[in-house]
């Protein structure tokens, strides 16, 4: 069974390794001779800064909400919960049927940059993000870390920022790198809204040039497994920390909401 | 299997022959020997990684012994696997099929011995009658409380009327009022019905209190076997001097036979003990105390600091300096002794265990 | 909070909430908190769902059912049902595969190297999807892969009768490459939510391997198998970008055919076509969600 996941993997490798010719030799002429094709800079680039926009506004638009659902408005817990829930159940390509409309007066009016993406895959991200950072906050005692903070003087601001967020960085570390991941590998949304983003482009030049297609292919694979990588390592190093034996002091784990 | 109703069955001498087990190189169990009389509820006692536990599960057929035999009603089972066993067996927790009614639980082992739909609901409905829970046979586990669900998890032992019932911690994972209920609850229909049982826990209050005999383990070997009474005291070992009930330890010196404890002299369990300095496991029981108005001293002059009122008992903690020795005194006499009295204590010249070693319970 | 009367101090966003100068009662003034949220959701997510749907029953301007018998053309109906039968086969392919190897994960040992390796592959193959899989798969046994080289090298022409891989045939066996791993990685906790108890009860009453099976596991274990099938059929149904770097021309799924749609004249002036199409698939994947989440709930209760 590992085999058939491991061939096309390899297959890869050995495709956009292939030299010119019967017989030639290996060569890495696709891998290096991607930064020549200015378009897939270009690409490249944009996934880039869409994955980082992206994951900065999901966390800017979707922690405080939660936050302050959990702490005001605990009734609207589950209209929040279906609405991160229902992208779902509308896939990509229904979404972006929708979405056309809406894109192409924001083209004529606002702007028509690739960036404009953002938007829509902050929505694509919801349902993941959202479960990660549930889980984060359901770990910690937000109310009373917030009461806290208040009474000693902090802002909304700090609360969220300088207090509840550092404690659950697990969880926001673990959004932000699903959502990283999941936009450099969409593909659907920019192609019908007539975007340029990496996966658009790899398909493109699949056609004219298939071994540097292929070498990004793996370079984005890599990337992707890599950060999946750095998720579990992140997630059993603070699994360990909790595990070193702790002092049981009842007040703490009022405050931090688990056990030692 | 005769489908006859779960009457009153003569219960069967089930045989532990010098079983041994081991993992990996460690020894959970290490030559147990054991018989129960029919009908005779034994409870297996000690802490956790005595043995206790795989020796059930030898029994039971769950685990392969590397060494001796189980005999059940007089046939060596050893090699037979669980399902053709006929033991009933209640576990810690989580046992009943989640997917299942209570009685259809209880049923299931009628349903494995090929017996009709009718006749096993009619039976299931009886057991749950049995255990108390008349009313509850459609609900399904997770609309049952901790108690409830072990109540089912033993209706659905003895529904298939097993030659002996296993009962591995049934009472470990609930809370303390509703264990104290269910235990008893256990012993009634455990006479009632007149089963062989073995009864596995790691507290000593449970197994006093309700079995014939009560074997404490430790380290895979059994320590005691005996009545509770005789277990709580006469321990053989210093291990099951403090296992079960609580001790106190008192440095001393053996001389001749006798142990010398802060200016008292002890008889010894052991008379033949060599002499040196030792430290006596003397019970709380066995304490009592004269207050001492006047600013006397002595080695067993002392003040209470702290009084534990346990209902018809106190114990009482007293510190004599350099040394802390809890008292067990009935009530009344406990509260003319408030925190703060001074007092001598007076030790009741019965026969005591020692120990040679500051830390260890081991003792030649 | 409000002592003072003031408004509670915004929270920072993307765009610009207006803030509420007076000072009022509590209720109002929480809803603020989450207005921002609810705001963008509904820009971007809810606004173009009701365009889909409310689009496939109008045409200039009015309502209409005429795009919904535009839906009648030969074409688009062998696309849906195309796209119905791509979606349970690999469904069922994935699942029942899926199933088998999860299960042989289940019962080693919960902490050992194999169940790691797989957990985390799993994770990151569910996702490896779109393009990036297509071009592997070309890469693997397309017409210059890997495997069909060497296949040739050694008298085997896997596509002596056409090139099955730009085709359906080819979908299912690309799109196992993510059904699969997606079927462990949700079958798994299920396998795990079963406790050895029950193996042993079952034992101990007198039931044999086959009765546990039949009695126990099996029933236990069938709405989590089910419901996983009905996700592998959903997640199958809605896949878009693989197909689309695989198939160059011709409406053979669901989505290829939306996707052409929007691009075509037709499409660009009678949106509503378009919007019909993608109604009929949010239907399709609605039912099959919604069967999920009923046969999870039952999961859930009975394998925590």
């Amino acid at each position: 069974m590992g085999a058939f996941f491991l061939v096309p993997i390899g297959a890869m490798f050995e495709f956009s390794t292939r030299g010119v010719g019967e017989g030639a030799a290996r060569t890495l002429v696709s891998w290096t001779t991607i930064v020549t094709f200015p378009d897939l800079v270009k690409a490249i680039i944009a996934s880039l800064e869409l994955a980082t926009i992206t994951s900065v506004a999901m966390l800017f638009l979707l922690l405080p909400t939660m936050i302050w659902v959990r702490l005001r408005l605990p009734r609207l817990n589950r209209i929040i919960e279906f609405l991160c829930l229902l992208p779902l159940t509308i896939p990509a390509i229904v979404l972006v049927v929708g979405l056309l409309p809406v894109y192409r007066w924001m083209a004529e009016n606002l702007s028509d940059s690739i960036l404009t993406l953002a938007f829509a895959y902050v929505i694509l991200v919801l349902p993941y993000t959202y479960r990660a950072l549930d889980a984060g906050l359901s770990a910690i005692n937000v109310k009373t870390l917030s009461e806290a903070a208040r009474s000693l003087g902090a802002g909304w601001g700090t609360v969220i920022w300088r207090v509840i967020a550092p404690n659950m960085s697990g969880a926001v570390l673990n959004a932000c790198l699903l959502s990283v991941a999941l936009v450099l590998g969409e593909f659907t949304l920019a192609n019908i809204l007539g975007y340029v983003n990496v996966q658009v482009e790899i398909a493109q030049l699949g056609q004219a040039n298939a071994g540097v297609s292929i070498a990004v292919s793996v370079a984005s694979l890599l990337f992707a497994f890599v950060l999946l990588m750095v998720l579990s390592f992140v997630g059993a190093a603070r699994r360990s920390l909790r595990s070193k034996p702790r002092v049981r002091d009842p007040r703490l784990e009022a405050v931090w909401g688990q056990k030692a | 299997m005769a489908s006859t109703a779960p009457a009153v069955r003569a219960g069967v001498e089930v045989r532990l022959e010098n079983l041994q087990r081991s993992y990996v190189g460690v020894s959970a169990l290490n030559g147990l020997s054991l018989t129960l009389a029919p009908g005779e509820l034994v409870a297996l006692l000690g802490p956790s990684g005595c043995g206790k536990t795989t020796a059930m599960r030898l029994v039971a057929g769950l685990e392969e012994a590397d060494g001796g035999r189980v005999v059940i009603g007089g046939a060596d089972v050893t090699n037979l696997p669980a399902s053709k066993r006929d033991v009933g067996m209640v576990f810690q927790a989580y046992s009943l099929f989640p997917h299942m009614t209570a009685w259809q639980n209880v049923a299931f082992g009628l349903q494995m011995r090929k017996v009709g739909q009718d006749e096993r609901q009619r039976r299931a409905y009886e057991m749950l009658d049995i255990v108390g829970l008349a009313g509850f046979a459609e609900r399904f586990a997770h609309q049952l409380s901790g108690g409830q669900q072990q109540r089912v998890a033993l209706a659905r032992a003895l529904a298939i009327n097993p030659k002996i019932l296993l009962l591995d911690e049934p009472l470990s994972a609930l809370d303390a009022r509703v264990r104290a209920r269910l235990r008893d609850e256990i012993r009634r229909i455990q006479l009632e019905v007149g089963i062989t049982t073995l009864f596995v826990t790691h507290d000593q209050e449970e197994a006093l209190a309700i079995a014939d005999r009560v074997g404490v383990m430790n380290k895979g070997r059994l320590e005691q076997l005996g009545p509770p009474t005789e277990v709580y005291s006469r321990p053989a070992t210093p291990f099951v001097a403090e296992f079960v009930g609580l001790t106190n330890r008192l440095a001393g010196v053996v001389r001749g036979g006798e142990v010398e404890v802060r200016g008292a002299r002890l008889p010894l369990v052991r008379p033949d003990a060599e002499d040196g300095p030792a430290i006596a496991l003397v019970r709380p029981e066995t304490v009592s105390m004269t207050t001492d108005n006047d600013a006397s001293t002595g080695p067993l002059v002392g003040t209470v600091t702290a009084t534990s009122f346990l209902g018809a008992t106190s114990r009482l903690t007293v510190d004599l300096g350099d040394a802390t020795v809890l008292a067990q005194l009935t009530t009344t006499d406990a509260s003319k002794m408030p925190p703060g009295t001074r007092v001598r204590l007076v030790l009741r010249p019965d026969p005591v265990l020692i120990a040679r070693d500051e830390t260890a319970s081991a003792e030649a | 909070m409000t002592v003072t009367g003031k408004p509670v101090t915004g929270i920072p966003v993307m765009e610009t909430a207006r803030r509420p100068r007076e000072g009022g009662r509590r209720l109002p003034l929480h809803w603020v908190g989450a207005a921002p949220f609810i705001g963008y959701v509904a820009v971007f997510l809810l606004l173009p769902t009701a365009i889909v749907v409310v689009g496939a029953f109008s045409a200039d301007g009015g309502p209409t059912l005429a795009n919904l018998s535009a839906l009648n053309q030969p074409q688009l109906i062998t696309a849906f049902t195309s796209s119905l039968v791509l979606s349970a086969v690999s469904a069922i392919v994935g699942a029942v595969l899926g199933a088998v190897f999860a299960y042989a994960v289940a019962t080693g040992n919960p902490s050992g190297l194999l169940r790691r390796i797989v957990s985390s592959a799993s994770g990151v193959l569910a996702q490896f999807g779109g393009v990036t899989l297509a071009f592997a798969f070309i890469a693997t046994i397309g017409g210059n892969g890997f495997i069909t080289l060497w296949l040739q090298a050694h008298g085997l022409d896997p596509y002596a009768r056409g090139v099955w891989l730009y085709e359906l045939p080819g979908l299912v066996l690309v799109y196992a490459y993510f059904q699969i791993p997606l079927m462990v990685l949700v079958f798994l906790p299920a396998l795990d939510g079963i406790r050895p108890q029950w193996r042993e009860a079952t034992e101990s009453l007198g039931g044999s391997t086959w009765h546990y099976w039949r009695y126990v596991a099996g029933p236990l274990l069938l709405p989590a198998f089910l419901g996983c099938t009905l996700l592998l059929f959903a997640n199958s149904f809605s896949a878009y970008a693989t197909a689309a770097a695989l198939i160059s021309q011709g409406d053979p799924i669901l989505p290829i055919a939306i996707a052409n749609l929007l691009n075509s004249e037709t499409g660009i002036a009678q949106p509503g076509i378009g919007q019909a199409l993608a109604s009929e698939m949010i239907v399709i994947v609605a039912v099959v969600m919604f069967l999920y989440a009923v046969l999870q709930r039952r999961t859930t209760r009975w394998l925590r």
